[in-house]
């Protein structure tokens, strides 16, 4: 094969880049032209990345008329006018059904708009429509969707990551100047690092997760995936704040994410966590982050050694937290309100079972049972209880690490992306791919994947950002550094 | 039940039967199979002594400044206020009368 068979072009369309479409032509004509090329390079016939589940062309259809005709009428135009873009299919979208990638939900239309949602479109983007995943956001590779693996644009027989592989792709392949992704433990910026692109977990709260379909909501967040650093702060900027739709949502203010950008990274102190580097960690990935740290001190920023202490404690004390959580929140798919109901169930119970069971995949049920049998009586205090006071010490890591240091700077993933398949059979080595990602999903602190390089066999590499709770702004500001440093290596 | 870390399949079973789930005799093994190597795992934090340590179920436990929890700032009116159409949410609904979700008998389990 040659690399046009086995890799979607680089296309990554910016936010600049895609207004400056919208000028020239129409958002109507940049509309049309995003879905042409999703209907060339994304159904399962040919390259077949199959990214997006379902299209939403009359709304998208009806608000690149709406920007045609502010433009027409010489109005100002919103920061997002026209830009295209993607929502992973855990978002509820009026118009558009919601499955979460399961059959449980197959069709399901929700009667309300999630709020990210409706953040996005009333800042003038175009919603192209539903982007596959991994069920209920229970995966790190994009194949346990019921609707097909999502395929690696970069690299067609590799793994676009998980779970928001679906959103990934499609900015990688070019389908949408960005997407919205959601990160339990690490669904947005491995995916990210897996791609090529950037993605970014804001602070537990600073995004509303109202109209999201809950997996653990002490650890769900919402995100962007977009093709540059600067995307990825003005899509924040705009996701960001209070909700009165969801309590957890925070009321801190939020920063100028973009003017923040204008401020250089010298003189920031950056933390290299010891615990990152260790064993397991691919050579060619450590190298280039290891050339990351580099540039940074060339930039005038401090490094500084940090200890992570509890690093390895991470992995399994998420696989208690997250399916305990899981296991509350997947009952109410029991076939009574919304989705599937298996026709054989006679009794209200038998009913429930069967549904449960034609609607849920493997994953699923192995997640459900785990956090059952974690929550179960005499067990509560053996896991759950153990793995909340594990997360309180992983949390108090990083705020330790952080009197030291403004930002902390390692590897994304220990490996590059893997060939479909290769680990689908062994749940804890597929859970092992995120190792680098969950602590800081427990610690809910802000956490980004940022392109640096690429394998000797051209695969993409991330290096992972991490700053204090509600700091994406110096995070951001680390991260169009290491952007930079690329454009110019 | 088996004792914490050695699952066996009559905790498959159970566990199921509390989540509502049926297995199907090939999944039950495999299952068996996944848990015991996934609790493997776990077991780790075992090695660590967290008897002085606060359990934490959200991130604003820790950054919680104390104010609010106290005074019931952060508590929402409450009031009335506009909700989900009702005849949207009912047109998802498997079986409905147009105004109620209907289900099999309850009476039996």
């Amino acid at each position: 094969m040659n690399s046009t068979e086995t890799q979607i072009e680089n296309k990554l369309l910016t936010i600049d880049e895609a207004r400056a479409a919208v000028q020239a032509t129409s958002a109507t004509a940049v509309a049309e032209r995003q879905y042409t090329l999703i209907a060339q390079d994304d159904v399962a016939t040919g390259k077949g990345i199959n990214s997006f589940l379902a299209l939403s062309r009359e709304r998208a259809l009806a608000q690149a008329a709406r920007i045609d005709e502010l433009t027409a009428q010489g109005k100002p135009l919103p920061p997002l006018a026209g830009v295209p873009i993607g929502i992973k299919d855990v978002l509820a979208m009026t118009g558009s059904p919601a499955t979460a990638g399961s059959l449980i939900l197959k069709g399901y239309m929700p009667p309300y708009d999630a709020t990210a949602v409706a953040k996005l479109e009333a800042a003038g983007a175009v919603l192209l429509g539903k982007l596959n995943c991994d069920e209920f956001a229970m995966g790190s590779s994009n194949e346990n969707s019921a609707y097909g693996p999502v395929r690696n644009p970069r690299a067609l027989d590799r793994v676009p990551g998980g779970s928001s592989g679906g959103s990934a792709a499609a900015v990688a392949a070019g389908f949408a100047a960005a997407t919205l992704g959601t990160d339990t433990g690490g669904s947005i910026r491995q995916p990210a690092a897996f791609c090529g692109v950037v993605g970014v977990l804001p602070t537990y709260g600073r995004v509303s997760r109202y109209g999201l379909i809950a997996f653990a909501s002490s650890l769900d967040r919402v995100g962007p995936f977009t093709a540059n650093v600067k995307d990825a702060a003005t899509l924040l900027g705009v996701l960001a704040g209070k909700d009165p739709l969801d309590a957890t949502s925070s009321d801190r203010p939020v920063d100028d994410y973009v003017g923040a950008l204008a401020k250089p990274v010298e003189g920031l102190r950056i933390g290299v966590p010891e615990e990152y580097f260790g064993e397991g960690l691919d050579p060619e990935i450590r190298a280039a982050v290891e050339r990351v740290i580099a540039g940074l001190k060339d930039a005038g920023c401090t490094i500084v050694p940090v200890r992570l202490p509890h690093t390895a404690y991470a992995i399994p004390t998420y696989y208690v937290i997250a399916t305990a959580e899981a296991s509350s929140n997947l009952s109410r798919f029991d076939g009574v309100r919304f989705g599937l109901r298996a026709p054989e169930g006679k009794t209200l119970s038998g009913m429930y079972r069967k549904t449960r069971d034609e609607g849920f995949g493997a994953e699923v049920k192995r997640r459900i049972l785990l956090g059952t049998y974690a929550l179960s009586a005499g067990y509560y205090d053996a896991y759950y209880r153990k793995a909340q006071q594990v997360r309180t010490l992983l949390t108090r890591d990083f705020l330790t690490a952080f009197e030291s240091c403004d930002a902390i700077v390692g590897p994304m993933t220990p490996t590059p992306p893997f060939k479909i398949g290769e680990k689908t059979d062994d749940p804890v080595s597929m859970y092992l791919a995120d190792i680098y990602s969950v602590a800081a999903s427990l610690a809910g602190i802000c956490g980004m994947s940022v392109p640096c390089g690429e394998t000797a066999g051209k695969l993409p590499i991330g290096v992972q950002i991490m700053a204090r709770h509600f700091d994406e702004a110096t995070m951001l500001r680390v991260g169009l550094a290491v952007e930079k440093m690329q454009a110019n290596s | 039940m088996s004792d914490a870390g050695t699952v066996t399949l009559e905790d498959v079973r159970r566990v199921a039967e509390l989540a509502n789930l049926e297995l199907t005799p090939e999944e039950e093994p495999r299952m068996q199979r996944d848990l015991n190597a996934i609790l493997g795992h776990i077991a780790q934090l075992n090695q660590l002594a967290t008897d002085d340590v606060p359990a934490m179920a959200q991130v604003g436990d820790v950054l919680a400044t104390g104010h609010a929890e106290e005074t019931g700032e952060d508590l929402r009116v409450d009031a009335v206020r506009p909700s989900v159409d009702r005849r949207a949410v009912m047109s998802s609904a498997p079986e409905t009368d147009g105004r109620f979700f209907k289900v099999p008998k309850v009476i039996e389990r």
